[in-house]
């Protein structure tokens, strides 16, 4: 391992499938205990990034070292120490949770002294120990995230790859899950975690933006957010179009958005420009309530940074 | 006729034992923009397809642009535009002839097929592009294309099945300036999402869970009624070890951590901060900010459903 303890390091890692680059020249590092989030919408190239970190896939250029392994030359040193959970993670629905997981740890040759204590503990931990009789069907979608979770960790992996595991699920369980994986987390366990999901990046340690195989932005979330230009400012005009107009063309606005009723407002300086704003609103006879600063939401930050990098490459 | 686009009343759907859809009623103004929220399974497709006629409701009763949906389902479907969430465009045709089959299917010919072809391609931005294949074009090509297609015989009503899942955010901010654009021209739309932060755009939402709305209102409004307990974002060192603390102190519904931050809630915060501040400092920590911060819709809908779990048990 080197000393910055990056546990995934790719170098110009691409991957060509006939005429498209799925993966274009990726270069990420990965500390040792992250929760390091790889965000983007479908056709990105998330799940064919994560393939090639998990050695399921050569790339076509470049290479990834995981866990101290070459991707290319050392593949099953790295299927040891690493656990995937793939989009569509097969579990056999006609065993219980039970029997899924004693499954999962013949395949990983857990032996049979560790096996009954770790499995008691990964159900615990899955909160699913009152289900271990139900077979896997009968779950519910986020259940089933859950025991696929629990069968990714039997054999103790020092690396887990997640390939969407919240895309479909509902948001309680959604929350559920992201606290499962901060246990693990905090257990020092690194978590590499692909999601359609912008407001995710926010339990990350570190988010990356991918887009037409290449990542755009990556950053802790606190320092995401901080480059977004400007200061935002948020309002709840009575008369939203014609505020909305109005607004746009006040000295120091940067950007206006709507948000149902309310308005969005970027300005270089929230100080200077809130009296500002609601003198002109007052001048006009609007009323608006809730007048305040406010930060941006992840979505909000992402736009920004990628219209910012499309301005600059024009 | 009805005042509302929507208007539904004690609408009940049933199959066998199971209820889908259990005595939800709700409005939604002309020219409103309403998003239905709920996870997969809480009743919503029944919903829509009751509302556009293609369900019969087990009992209760719903008008869509003032026509019923069980008498008068064929004018229901007239007046609407819908578009599904697989955008159900032909892949093995191009972009012009999608629009003509759409058109077709709505009635609209000649002169005006032609015009709102035209209109539906400039407001996809697909001008130049009309020969090419559907199969081709992105995510976000697609969804703008499939809108256009689900517009053509202007209907004053459109209904939008998940239409944003999958699209990269440029194109989903895109796609809501279109949505905007129509509602500001008269159209009242009916939105189902699971995104969370994309409620937000919303003028009016109702939170569907196990089949009964469980939270109804404007965004900011449900924030304000809905949210049992406040959110106090702390930022301190060693947050793997203060997520401890926090949770052995057993005040809090739930602490849960946010990248290098950790938010905990509970009712009256304010006041516990002292105690927090306390706390951490004993073990070691050093707390650099606390701060009372606006709680996300995704926040308030997970102390809703928790409510309304509770409250049945």
């Amino acid at each position: 391992m080197n000393e910055n303890n990056f546990v995934i390091e790719t170098q110009d890692l691409t991957k060509q499938f006939k005429k498209v680059v799925a993966v274009d020249r990726l270069n990420l590092s990965v500390r040792k205990g992250e929760i390091f989030g790889l965000l983007g919408p479908d056709g990105a190239g998330k799940t064919t990034t994560i393939r090639m970190l998990c050695a399921i896939m050569d790339p076509t250029e470049g290479s990834a070292r995981v866990a101290g392994f070459d991707t290319k030359k050392e593949p099953e040193e790295i299927k040891k120490r690493i656990g995937y959970m793939a989009q569509q993670f097969s579990l056999y629905g006609d065993l219980t949770v039970l029997e899924n997981l004693t499954f999962f740890a013949d395949i990983f040759e857990v032996g049979r002294k560790e096996r009954q204590e770790r499995i008691e503990r990964l159900l615990e931990f899955a909160r699913l120990t009152r289900f271990k009789g139900r077979r896997a069907a009968h779950l519910s979608g986020g259940m089933q995230k859950k025991l696929a979770l629990a069968c990714t960790l039997i054999h103790q992996p020092e690396i887990i790859f997640l390939d969407e595991p919240t895309t479909g699920v509902d948001p309680v369980s959604r929350r559920e899950f992201w606290d499962i994986l901060t246990e693990l987390h905090i257990g020092g366990v690194t978590l590499f975690v692909s999601t359609p999901y912008m407001d995710e990046a926010e339990r990350c340690s570190r988010a990356s933006l991918m887009f037409d195989g290449n990542i755009i932005v990556c950053d802790t979330p606190e320092r995401i957010k901080g480059l977004v230009e400007g200061q935002l400012l948020e309002l709840r005009p009575d008369e939203l179009r014609e505020a909305a107009q109005l607004i746009a063309g006040l000295p120091g606005v940067l950007e206006v958005q709507t948000y149902g009723d309310l308005l969005h407002v970027f300005v270089d300086d929230a100080a200077r420009r809130t009296p500002e704003l609601e003198a002109a609103l007052v001048g006009v006879g609007i009323a608006a309530e809730g007048l305040r600063r406010t930060r941006p939401r992840m979505e909000e930050a992402f736009i920004s940074l990628i219209r910012k990098r499309s301005e600059e490459d024009t | 006729m009805s005042d509302y686009a929507v208007e539904v009343v004690d609408l009940t759907k049933r199959f066998g034992d199971f209820v889908a859809v259990d005595g939800v009623t709700f409005h939604i103004n002309r020219g409103e923009i309403f998003g239905f929220l709920g996870p997969n399974g809480a009743g919503k497709t029944t919903t829509i397809r009751m509302l556009l006629g293609l369900l019969r409701p087990t009992s209760g009763y719903a008008t869509v642009m003032g026509y019923d949906i069980v008498k008068q389902a064929e004018d229901v479907r007239k007046n609407i535009g819908y578009m599904s969430q697989r955008f159900s465009l032909y892949h093995d045709l191009t972009v012009g002839e999608n629009l003509d089959f759409y058109g077709r299917t709505y009635g609209v010919r000649g002169q005006r097929l032609r015009e709102r072809k035209r209109f539906a391609i400039q407001m996809a931005g697909l001008e130049g592009r009309e020969r090419e294949l559907t199969r081709n074009l992105s995510g976000g090509w697609k969804q703008r294309l499939a809108l256009g297609a689900a517009i053509l015989h202007e209907p004053k009503m459109l209904f939008l099945d998940e239409p944003t899942a999958g699209v990269d955010p440029i194109s989903r901010r895109a796609f809501w300036d279109l949505l905007y654009e129509l509602a500001e021209g008269g159209t009242t739309i009916f939105v189902t999402t699971h995104y969370m932060d994309e409620a937000e755009h919303c003028q009016d939402l109702a939170f569907i869970h196990g089949g009964r709305i469980i939270a109804e209102g404007a965004p900011e409004d449900i924030k304000l009624d809905r949210m049992r307990g406040q959110v106090l974002e702390i930022d301190c060192t060693q947050p793997d070890v203060a997520i401890g603390v926090l949770r052995e102190m057993g005040l809090f519904e739930e602490v849960a951590l946010y990248g290098a931050q950790i938010h905990a809630v509970a009712e009256g915060i304010d006041e516990y901060k002292p105690r927090i501040a306390q706390a951490l400092a004993e073990a070691g920590i050093e707390v650099h900010t606390m701060d009372v911060i606006a709680p996300s819709l995704e926040d308030v809908f997970i102390s809703s459903v928790r409510n309304h779990v509770n409250g049945e048990e």
